[in-house]
């Protein structure tokens, strides 16, 4: 018996375990994918493609890094389109207003920090399911941006501005902001990956209370996920509003669940405790191709929106599949051993 | 036992080959673009082989499929050799760019656009223009920097103007009339009723008819049969209605229909063909108006093929054949109207689906 134990628990090692990881498959799909598009899809293999493909996931990828972090605590944050919406509509109402556009993107970002920290209290402090708290932020910002733009919009951006939000990396066709979106990933990923703090989102997100146990400051750590979520929507809100030259209280809306979907897609858990930046970042990527080449051969929204619903359906079961799977042929393999344990020693039937 | 150790082995020796794989393809996807750069541009100006793409504020409405269906029709009249419609399924600010970028890629010679934002779809449309595609705006307009011409359907003041006729004629010129509208903020709405009373108030003809009471029905089915029937209870004297929306007017119909008022209060307005086809044949509503939506994108289509010909710039005076329509003129602004509304009666509504 204790050597069927054995067996089980020793899983796979070293570099098996990490080219074997949930992370790693995300990014050979993304890569098959990606190759597949490249071979069979007209137009696809160009510079464009890559300028038009990131700048529509960009915000995506942004708010997904974070969120990521979240969802593996074991906690969710509806909110973050919404706070990129009222980021946006602060933008517009202070820059028509007439002041200096630094300034007003600063206010900006603390507009986010506020958002965040308001789901972070009523989470950590008040102790409300994140669920419930964020649906109810979901709607509050996106109020607060109807409140503070109305039905306006501002649209006379400075033109160096925007013109730099949609600028390339030289002739690689790459926007330059995918420098900033490359440092919040690397932030984030060394947080999450690297350091105890991120190991205790882990544990966190296995067991909220097997995690105080062992030290760890439940509650600020999720403080500190919610602030860093509402900044970086904030971020990703003023990206949107300079991409399209457009503040309005709409924008964004939606966003909330591509994030969420590529997150998931890309591997981590919606019960916590599991996933890799990586994985999410191939997981955003790869929605971001397949709409992209599905728009391409301009197939219709309505089949785009099936595949990505399916997509998403088949990396929630798909693991699941593969545990019931993997606990039925334990379970046999016991069973075998036991009757031929019976057989060997017959006295015991007895 | 040994079975599946050695599955594993497989296993993992499969994915170290992938991923090897991966590396030399990540490395000749980067690389890839740079060579094929050059195909990705071209653009319109050509002769043959010229493209339309319609994309409209959002997919799946019975409205836009009319309109969508005569640009299609008018497209294919001008000689376009592909045309196509893609769009988003909701009609969000900024939901229509990434239609616009894979537009700019195919190279389509010209994108016809409803924005639903003026400013929003701006940098992706500039964009398209400098790789050489033409911009017809239609239905909902950008902001004039960014389309060479719009495409409007009527002229609001026509619009008002031919309501008041159309009730005029069907009350004998004299008598209490009411207007049951949509929304009470309503922009369009509220621009009609104003040219509609001025109309009452100024023209001679209409000295003996008198605007009793402007009601709104919130564009609400129930809603404006309530206001319907409110309106005649309290105006015993009422000769007719006028309801500048079809949702508005299809309620009126059908709350007149099985009323005592039938064929004796005069309804018009602007309604849909397909709903009030069964009050204009059972003589609850003698004539009402609308424009037609297939015309719009039929005009939107030919001018397309004037501009990408090089026929026309766009610029104000520019003139160019619309198919069987006849021809339009390029107006103040860069705007093109389509036409006067058309008038819908027992004699021709069977004419139209829609």
């Amino acid at each position: 018996m204790s050597e069927v134990l054995v067996e089980e628990t020793k899983g796979l090692t070293g570099v098996a375990r990490i080219l074997l990881s949930r992370g790693s498959i995300m990014i050979y799909v993304l890569v098959a994918v990606l190759v597949y598009c490249i071979l069979v899809v007209p137009r696809f293999a160009s510079v464009r493609t890559t300028g038009f493909l990131l700048l529509d996931v960009i915000p995506i990828l942004m708010i997904a890094t974070p969120m990521t972090l979240v969802i593996i605590s074991g906690e969710i944050d509806l909110s973050v389109a919404s706070t990129a919406g009222l980021a946006s509509a602060v933008m517009g109402v202070l820059w028509a207003g007439g002041m200096n556009i630094g300034l007003v993107m600063v206010i900006c970002l603390v507009v986010g920090l506020v958002a965040g920290t308001v789901n972070g209290i009523l989470v950590t402090v008040i102790g409300l399911p994140s669920l419930a708290v964020t649906i109810g932020t979901l709607a509050l910002y996106r109020g607060l941006a109807l409140v503070v733009i109305g039905d306006n919009a501002v649209a006379n951006f400075p033109p160096a501005l925007t013109r730099f939000t949609t600028s390339k990396i030289g002739t690689t066709g790459i926007p330059v902001v995918m420098i900033i979106v490359a440092v919040i990933v690397i932030i984030f990923g060394v947080l999450l990956h690297f350091t105890p703090f991120g190991r205790a989102l882990f544990a966190l997100g296995f067991s909220s209370e097997a995690a105080e146990f062992v030290g760890i400051k439940v509650n600020r750590a999720k403080l500190y996920l919610y602030v860093a979520t509402g900044l970086i929507s904030a971020m990703a809100g003023i990206f949107w509003t300079l991409r399209y030259s457009s503040a309005r209280s709409d924008n964004a809306s939606g966003l909330e669940l591509a994030v969420i979907a590529g997150v998931l897609l890309g591997g981590v858990s919606i019960f916590g405790g599991k996933g890799s930046i990586p994985g999410v970042i191939a997981g955003v990527l790869l929605i971001g191709v397949i709409n992209y080449a599905l728009r391409l051969q301009r197939i219709s929204d309505v089949v785009l929106i099936i595949v990505t619903g399916s997509l998403l359906i088949a990396s929630v079961v798909g693991p699941s599949l593969f545990e019931w799977l993997r606990g039925l042929r334990h379970d046999r393999r016991v069973r075998r051993e036991l009757a031929r344990s019976e057989h060997a020693s017959p006295t015991i039937q007895t | 036992m040994a079975l599946t150790r050695r599955l594993r082995r497989i296993a993992a020796g499969i994915a170290a080959t992938t991923a090897l794989a991966m590396l030399a393809t990540a490395c000749g996807g980067g690389a890839e673009p740079e060579g094929t750069a050059t195909s990705g541009g071209g653009g319109g100006g050509g002769g043959e082989d010229l493209t339309i793409t319609f994309i409209p504020k959002q997919l799946n409405n019975p409205y836009t499929d009319v309109v969508l269906g005569g640009g299609k029709a008018g497209a294919e009249a001008a000689g376009f050799a592909e045309a196509e419609v893609v769009g988003p399924l909701e009609a969000s600010a900024s939901s229509q760019v990434s239609f616009i970028n894979a537009e700019t890629q195919a190279g389509t010679s010209v994108i016809v656009i409803a924005a639903n934002d003026p400013d929003a779809v701006g940098p992706a449309l500039q964009e398209a223009r400098d790789g050489g595609a033409k911009i017809v705006a239609f239905d909902s307009d950008t902001a004039p920097q960014y389309r060479d011409v719009f495409i409007s359907q009527v002229v609001a003041k026509d619009v008002a103007l031919i309501q008041t006729e159309l009730i005029a004629e069907q009350i004998g010129g004299s008598g209490e009339i009411a207007i049951l509208s949509a929304t009470a903020n309503a922009t369009n709405q509220n621009e009609w009723i104003k040219f509609m009373e001025e109309d009452l108030k100024t023209n001679p003809k209409y000295k003996d008819i008198k605007l009793v009471a402007k009601v709104y029905g919130d564009d609400d089915d129930t809603k404006s049969f309530q206001e319907a029937q409110g309106l005649l209870q309290a105006y015993p004297n009422l000769k007719g209605i006028i309801s500048p929306t079809t949702v508005g007017i299809a309620a009126t119909g059908r709350y007149l229909s099985t009323s005592k008022y039938k064929g004796k209060v005069a309804l018009t307005g602007l309604g849909l063909p397909n709903e009030m086809r069964e009050y204009v044949k059972d003589g609850t509503v003698k004539e009402f108006a609308l424009w037609d939506p297939a015309q719009l994108g039929q005009v939107a289509a030919w001018a397309g093929k004037a501009l990408a010909d090089g026929a026309i710039t766009g610029k104000v005076g520019d003139k160019f054949t619309a198919g069987d329509l006849g021809e339009r003129t390029v107006g103040e602004n860069n705007i093109v109207i389509v036409g006067p509304p058309t008038r819908f009666n027992a004699d021709n509504i069977d004419d139209y689906d829609f």
